[in-house]
């Protein structure tokens, strides 16, 4: 009887530490879940730029600058996401949100493009994706701030210590319509 | 006054639905259970055990079937047809914008073609749910608007209050039924042997108290169900959500000022939607079957956040 004590409480150490251990591998696991629909999102968004930028380019072909800067936007978003961290591609998508937000204050200039349905369309296209990606990234962020938030707590950091858990980056990204006033050239 | 966590809720509200699931399984097994042997007792005396085993099967398979498939006769009973790729674009945006914002698969989109403005959620968990709009709201509500309706259905997904919800529809509409169905079989049965010995009365009196102790119990049932906290909380878990409350509140605004009744929505059904459909005028014992808070209080309250 008196060896079957210490074993009991041996086993429920056990099963109490293989509970957090798992706890964390979830919530690990969301923050993985969540950011591949961030990913998913903004290739996405990478896919909508080509026609959009020809679109506006057949009806304002000398607005040759600002289509440069999506394309480059779009090239330098497409490369961090291949080698960058985390932040290093929210600075780079920022970027495209921006120069995207640009080309879209050219084409308002433009009422004959205004009107052509297959503008219309890649626009209200780019909207929801672009509230697509602020909506996924805001569950990717919650489920980072519950991963980091038992990380950082008792029991679960002591289990995170042992087992070598590290925390998540946040995706940050600047809202493009409050970052800056787009500049329009009528050059 | 500021939202509530809404995430810690809402692991709260999963939780209590999954009591009230298994409650509610375990009340109309009961239900169907004593039914079962007072119908046996009535018909022949001491044979009332027989029909025990039979009476718990068929909740059994009922409770089964209305949890797999009790979506799919919700939504037929509805005629809502499901939206085909590509039609009501900005509605089919909002609802996979939202369910990205909740990190859940984008429920499947139902239109139900009548001009009132209704909208409800239903299924079993977020990946066998669905989500049904009228024309009328569709028509009547702006994109602001219709974002508030759809996240506080979202919000329903997420919670399983669809899971509980439906249960309720469809065993409560079960045990409506049958107890229609005793009522007319003890008047007839009653009425025959009338003729030949007196135990007429007797009969009647035993309809009488099983009614009496059934209705109670089915009222309570629709109470758990639709507890008022539960629209509360899907309004203020949709307006984190959107982050904008003055959607939904303008939503419910108009849908509470449009005067037209849905048809196809019924008693059964009519606790499933965002608001009362049925429009009809107030009577005695409405407090106790109550389906929906009263929408000024959930205006005042989506407008105090």
């Amino acid at each position: 009887m008196e060896i079957l004590i210490p074993l009991i409480v041996i086993a429920l150490i056990v099963v109490f530490v293989i509970g957090l251990y798992n706890r964390l591998v979830t919530l690990r696991q969301r923050v993985r879940e969540a950011w591949s629909d961030i990913d998913v999102q903004l290739k996405r968004r990478w896919d909508l730029i080509p026609n959009l930028v020809s679109t506006v380019k057949g009806y304002a072909a000398h607005e040759s600058q600002t289509f440069d800067r999506v394309t480059q936007a779009r090239s330098a978003a497409m490369a961090a996401a291949q080698s960058g961290s985390p932040e290093q591609r929210a600075q780079a998508e920022n970027a495209l949100g921006a120069a995207l937000l640009n080309l879209r204050a050219v084409a308002e200039a433009y009422p004959q493009l205004q009107a052509v349905q297959e503008f219309k369309d890649l626009s209200e296209n780019l909207t929801a994706t672009e509230d697509k990606i602020a909506f996924a990234r805001r569950f990717y962020n919650g489920n980072v701030r519950d991963y980091n938030t038992a990380l950082q707590t008792v029991p679960t950091n002591l289990i995170a210590g042992m087992f070598g858990f590290t925390s998540e980056q946040y995706f940050e990204m600047a809202d493009p319509t409050q970052r800056e006033v787009p500049k329009v050239s009528f050059s | 006054m500021a939202a509530p966590p809404a995430r810690l809720n809402i692991y709260d509200a999963v939780a209590a639905n999954r009591w009230r699931t298994v409650a509610l399984i375990v009340v109309f097994t009961g239900i169907l259970t004593a039914l079962g042997y007072v119908v046996g007792e009535v018909f022949a005396p001491g044979g009332g055990i027989a029909v025990v085993p039979l009476a718990l099967g068929f909740s059994g398979l009922s409770a089964t079937a209305s949890y797999f498939a009790g979506d799919k006769l919700v939504l037929a009973q509805s005629q809502a047809r499901e939206l085909a790729p590509g039609e009501e674009p900005q509605l089919r945006n909002i609802v996979e914008t939202l369910s990205i914002g909740l990190g859940i698969t984008p429920p499947r989109i139902y239109l139900i073609d009548d001009t009132a403005p209704n909208a409800f959620a239903t299924g079993r968990d977020p990946k066998h749910a669905s989500i049904v709009v009228t024309r009328g709201l569709l028509d009547k509500l702006d994109r602001t608007e219709l974002e508030g309706v759809i996240a506080h259905e979202l919000s329903h997904v997420v919670n399983r209050d669809i899971r509980v919800m439906l249960l309720v529809t469809v065993l409560v509409g079960t045990v409506a039924l049958l107890s229609d169905w005793m009522l007319r079989s003890f008047a007839w049965g009653g009425g025959a042997r009338r003729g030949r010995d007196r135990s007429g009365g007797g009969i009647i009196l035993i309809v009488a108290i099983v009614l009496a102790i059934l209705t109670p119990i089915v009222a309570a049932l629709i109470q758990l169900a639709v507890s008022r906290q539960r629209e509360y909380l899907a309004d203020a878990s949709g307006a984190l959500l959107t982050r904008y409350p003055p959607g939904l509140a303008n939503a419910l605004r108009k849908i509470a000022a449009d005067t037209e009744a849905l048809e196809v929505a019924n008693k059964a059904t009519a606790s499933l939607y965002i608001a009362n459909p049925l429009k009809d005028a107030p009577r005695a014992l409405d407090g106790l079957f109550d389906t929906h808070p009263p929408i000024a209080e959930r205006i005042r309250r989506l407008e105090a956040m």
